[in-house]
């Protein structure tokens, strides 16, 4: 009995200190005062300002085409890899999969200026592809390892006798393949998607030309000074990427329907 | 197969992108120069040098013992929460999990950045602490900050891993355990936690590689007074220009993870028998 009640205090605690923040965040984005900590009344005065903020607008443009274009470049470049790396066996299979896996392990920071050193290397100047480029680059990496799994449940013989009933390979990638790996493809161009939105460290090095993400304006607006509106800003997003997070999680519930494990 | 052709075009993007850009920092963390030319710079090993000085010893000090701090306190709280929600029955487990991983969704930034509207000066609790007459306290800009940050962002990653080892157990085993007249405890010790070892060494990893490695924390919740390796690094790269050092500084980085993957990777192995790791 006191352990049950003990095992009820300490998971009340555990989701109190992951959701006060959160929830102080949003609440003070309807708070009619500059001043964090005190309660003025309620006001939607920071959405308006957001709206009406041209930097902030540009911002949020920036981030959506990037992630738009990272996550379907990626995954394109990701799924034809996926398959590829699927027929290649033994120690150059190896060798490609851990070379895959070194934007995964490597921290963000390290990620970054390797990157910036490249560009720098070929003369690229900083700006909207740079920052494009290296998206996409940490990107495949997470496209290759949600397809392979599925790549790996597919019957092998399909393609094959696609392929011995006289289709090229190309038509056995479109009609076969693709198809029978489709939920993986998604999958992986979602998670492309929200780790390209949420990306800070990588963008803040490889962007140039005042071109920048909401990321990085809101790290060069906590500098300045705590301004509701970068309130007002995350309780959209958080509210949109909660929805895109249901999506995808009932995605997921329905994959494991259908594939029966 | 024809499809293994599908591969190469990744490979050479692999070597561009991946590889020659971890080459590039190597090449600059082994010359020194400041020309444009990349063919100019000369081999020096100052940049080691450098680095093996107080100040920047006491940095890598100072993050590493964050990082292992950080790692053990998410270890610590995180361990019986996986625990318990795995204890659950399924359709509470998914929706306990769920909520875990929603926080994690709010921007990073944001999420830090939500501390400084509850710890800081003005803050949430020193407006509380105000009303009941005690004087406002220093709750920001300081190692325990930090690690509060750290904490707070990274648990999750040591949570999921734990969660996901501990609900592949087979039931039998813990029945066997039980019918041969083990107790919970003991049953805990011999049978639950070493199986589920596999989930702690990958949550480890998972949280120390971030917090070893982070800027924005020490930025933003140290206030620039707690610099930490990322901080360095950071500076030499966009605010110095020193990008020689800056790559010195992270390949110390870099070894230091692989240290860390090593040695977690060999309890691991001691304790499972060989279980594959991360590479």
């Amino acid at each position: 009995m006191v352990s049950k009640i003990s095992k009820k205090i300490y998971l009340f605690l555990m989701f109190a200190f992951l959701y006060i923040p959160i929830v102080v965040l949003i609440a003070f984005s309807f708070n009619d005062s500059k001043l964090q900590g005190v309660w003025s009344g309620f006001t939607l005065r920071w959405y308006i300002d957001l709206f009406k903020d041209a930097e902030i607008l540009r911002a949020l443009y920036i981030t959506i085409l990037i992630a738009i274009l990272s996550s379907v470049i990626s995954t394109i470049i990701g799924t034809f890899a996926a398959i590829g790396i699927h027929g290649i066996k033994g120690f150059n299979r190896n060798i490609i999969l851990n070379l895959n896996y070194i934007p995964v392990l490597n921290p963000d920071i390290v990620t970054a200026i390797s990157l910036m050193a490249l560009f720098r290397f070929v003369k690229v100047e900083f700006g909207f592809i740079t920052m494009l480029l290296s998206h996409i680059v940490f990107s495949i990496p997470y496209v290759i390892l949600s397809v392979l799994p599925k790549l790996k449940q597919m019957n092998v013989n399909l393609a094959e006798a696609a392929m011995d009933l006289g289709a090229t390979p190309f038509y056995a990638l479109r009609k076969v393949i693709i198809p029978e790996i489709f939920p993986g493809i998604i999958t992986g161009m979602l998670l492309a998607f929200t780790l390209s939105i949420d990306d800070f460290v990588i963008s803040f090095f490889n962007t140039g030309h005042g071109i920048s993400n909401l990321s990085i304006t809101i790290y060069s607006m906590t500098r300045k000074g705590i301004n509701p509106i970068i309130n007002a800003l995350s309780t959209l997003m958080f509210v949109v990427l909660l929805v895109l997070l249901l999506v995808i999680n009932k995605r997921s519930d329905e994959d494991l329907k259908i594939g029966g494990n | 197969m024809k499809l293994k052709r599908a591969a190469y075009p990744y490979i050479v993007w692999m070597m561009v992108f991946i590889l020659m850009p971890l080459l590039l920092i190597v090449y600059f963390a082994f010359t020194s120069g400041d020309s444009q030319s990349f063919l100019d710079f000369t081999f020096s090993l100052n940049n080691f040098k450098r680095f093996f000085t107080p100040t920047y010893l006491k940095v890598l000090t100072r993050s590493v013992n964050l990082a292992l701090l950080s790692t053990i306190i998410s270890l610590i709280v995180g361990y019986p929460l996986a625990y318990i929600i795995s204890k659950e029955k399924s359709k509470r487990q998914n929706i306990m999990i769920l909520m875990l991983v929603i926080p994690m969704w709010m921007n990073f930034l944001l999420r830090t950045y939500a501390w400084l509207t509850l710890l800081g000066r003005n803050g949430f609790i020193n407006n509380i602490l105000a009303k009941i007459g005690v004087s406002p306290l220093n709750l920001m800009y300081n190692n325990k900050a930090i690690l509060l940050g750290m904490v707070y962002n990274f648990l999750p990653f040591m949570v999921l891993p734990i969660y996901s080892v501990l609900t592949k157990i087979e039931k039998n085993l813990i029945e066997a355990a039980e019918d041969l007249g083990a107790n919970s405890i003991t049953i805990f010790r011999k049978v639950i936690f070493p199986l589920s070892l596999p989930g702690v060494i990958t949550g480890i990893t998972m949280v120390f590689i971030p917090a070893v490695s982070t800027f924005v924390i020490s930025d933003l919740l140290g206030g620039g007074k707690y610099s930490l390796i990322g901080n360095v690094i950071e500076q030499q790269f966009r605010v110095t220009g020193d990008w020689h050092f800056g790559s010195a500084l992270s390949i110390v980085l870099m070894i230091f993870i692989l240290i860390t993957m090593a040695f977690t990777s060999k309890i691991d192995k001691e304790k499972e028998g060989g279980g594959g790791g991360l590479w």
